[in-house]
């Protein structure tokens, strides 16, 4: 084992332990530390990948400003502690169904891949090249997303518009 | 393998220095923020222990680290242990990309003086501050008061808008190095510092940086006649001593951050690089004790108006009209 895998296995536990803890604990705040510490473990994983930019986005976007406005909302909102079950029934089977699922296609693919016993070689992502590639291939897409998310914007600012008109 | 030892010891020292300069330089900025303030408010200040108070830091250091380590009942115990730790390592750890010189030649192998020349050096210096507004949520949101709470959720909501003006204003100076990495910006400004040809981002990043640390005029999160000290109300000992830490780390962080950026960091003539740098960031650092001395608290509207309304539409301004004197 080299170096690179120790580390490897070592952030892949991390990520798994704390997505596990993330999806069974009852305290929401709990719920989000564990969250952020997961989206850090990825963001370390993209750096070994050698793609420094998408670690710090991950970092940035993710961790950083998703994450946060999550747990402003639930720090704002009273935490009711649940009695029932955590994982009622009706909530395992479709789990169930689509872990197996997921299992199944994952193995296919790790035993019948032919590039599976390749070792790669570590390339280096500049911020330009990722950028280049970024801009002059999906442009569009880019478009249309910033599209997307400034109507979400205005529609946003409208409901707290008409909400804060009627309260007064 | 004997070169991959020497470069491993090499790190170690220069992390061992560079943490070791910047806990001892937190605690002096302590010193001279309470004896420059005084000054500005006709006062002596600290001047009991040692010669000018000089000793007055040690004094505080040991008096916070004997002191009684004390978790309210009601406390979340795991969020309001793991969130002084939050603040004060990001804070610590931003300094990785700042260069504080070109390299050192010892034996013949070149040293650089910069922990890590990360390519992507300015956004990871963003990450880390994005990370930081958790330990001041987090602790704020654990100690299960209304006032930490209130602190909690001002501190989170100021640190991510200002986080915004913060990194558009930066976005210029970006443009002109052509280099997120802080060692590349440091080298474009051979010629002339970016001050120069930016001050309105200089501007913007200043007045960003002092909502981001969170002093006054932008001190909300922790306004003492409303909330009594906000999000570390119930803190005590070292952890109240983890908070204070980051938050002189953060001043002298930004500090840094607007000499390499703006000032031309360590370049200089006549003395050493790093001394130089050091100037600068005292000198910054100096120039927002003194906002601190004159300036009174923003109301929360104002504070977010002047954050939403203000500064980002002119750091937008600015991005546009710089990306169009680069391309004629």
């Amino acid at each position: 084992m080299t170096l690179y895998a120790i580390i490897f296995y070592v952030l892949a536990a991390v990520i798994v332990v704390t997505t596990g803890l993330a999806i069974t604990r009852r305290n929401l705040v709990h719920v989000v530390v564990y969250l952020v510490f997961s989206f850090f473990g990825s963001a370390m994983l993209f750096y070994l990948f050698g793609a420094p930019l998408l670690a710090v986005l991950e970092v940035i976007i993710y961790a950083g400003a998703i994450m946060i406005l999550f747990l402003f909302i639930i720090m704002m909102v009273k935490t009711e502690t649940f009695e029932e079950r955590l994982f009622p029934f009706r909530q395992w089977l479709p789990v169930a169904l689509i872990g197996v699922v997921y299992l199944v296609i994952g193995a296919l693919i790790v035993s019948s891949a032919p590039g599976n016993q390749v070792m790669l070689k570590i390339a280096l992502a500049r911020p330009e090249a990722f950028g280049e590639y970024l801009f002059q291939r999906h442009w569009l897409a880019i478009e249309i997303i910033s599209l997307l998310l400034l109507v979400a914007l205005v529609g946003a600012l409208y409901l707290g518009r008409k909400k804060a008109e009627d309260d007064i | 393998m004997l070169n991959w030892i020497v470069g491993f010891t090499i790190l170690i020292v220069k992390l061992g220095v560079v943490l070791l300069v910047l806990l001892l330089l937190a605690a002096y900025l302590v010193w001279l923020e309470r004896k420059f303030l005084a000054r500005l408010q006709i006062r002596y200040g600290p001047n009991r222990a040692g010669k000018f108070g000089l000793l007055q830091p040690i004094a505080d250091t040991i008096k916070m680290l004997t002191k009684e380590d004390i978790v309210p009942a009601a406390a979340d115990r795991f969020i309001f242990l793991l969130a002084p730790a939050v603040v004060a390592t990001t804070a610590l750890m931003m300094f990785a990309v700042v260069p504080f010189g070109s390299h050192l030649t010892l034996w013949g192998r070149q040293i650089p003086l910069v922990i890590t020349d990360l390519n992507v050096g300015l956004l990871y210096v963003f990450a880390l501050s994005s990370l930081g507004v958790y330990g001041v949520a987090m602790g704020g949101w654990a100690s299960n008061s209304k006032y930490s709470l209130l602190g909690g959720i001002r501190g989170a909501a100021q640190m991510i808008s200002y986080e915004l003006a913060l990194g558009l204003s930066l976005v210029p100076v970006v443009m002109l190095a052509g280099s997120f990495s802080i060692v590349d910006i440091v080298n474009a400004q051979a010629k002339y510092p970016f001050i120069i040809v930016q001050p309105f981002a200089f501007v913007i990043f200043m007045i960003s940086a002092m909502a981001e640390s969170k002093r006054i005029p932008f001190d909300l999160p922790e306004a003492e006649n409303e909330l009594g000290a906000g999000y570390h109300t119930e803190y005590s000992g070292i952890r109240f001593g983890l908070f204070f830490l980051g938050e002189y780390v953060h001043l002298q962080i930004l500090g840094a951050l607007v000499a390499v950026l703006f000032l031309g960091g360590w370049r200089g003539p006549i003395l050493p690089p790093p001394v130089w740098l050091f100037m600068k960031m005292i000198f910054v650092a100096l120039i927002m004790i003194w906002v601190r001395g004159t300036l009174p608290r923003l109301r929360y509207d104002q504070l977010m108006a002047l954050g939403w309304k203000v500064l980002i539409p002119l750091a937008l301004v600015n991005i546009m009209v710089t990306g169009a004197i680069l391309l004629i």
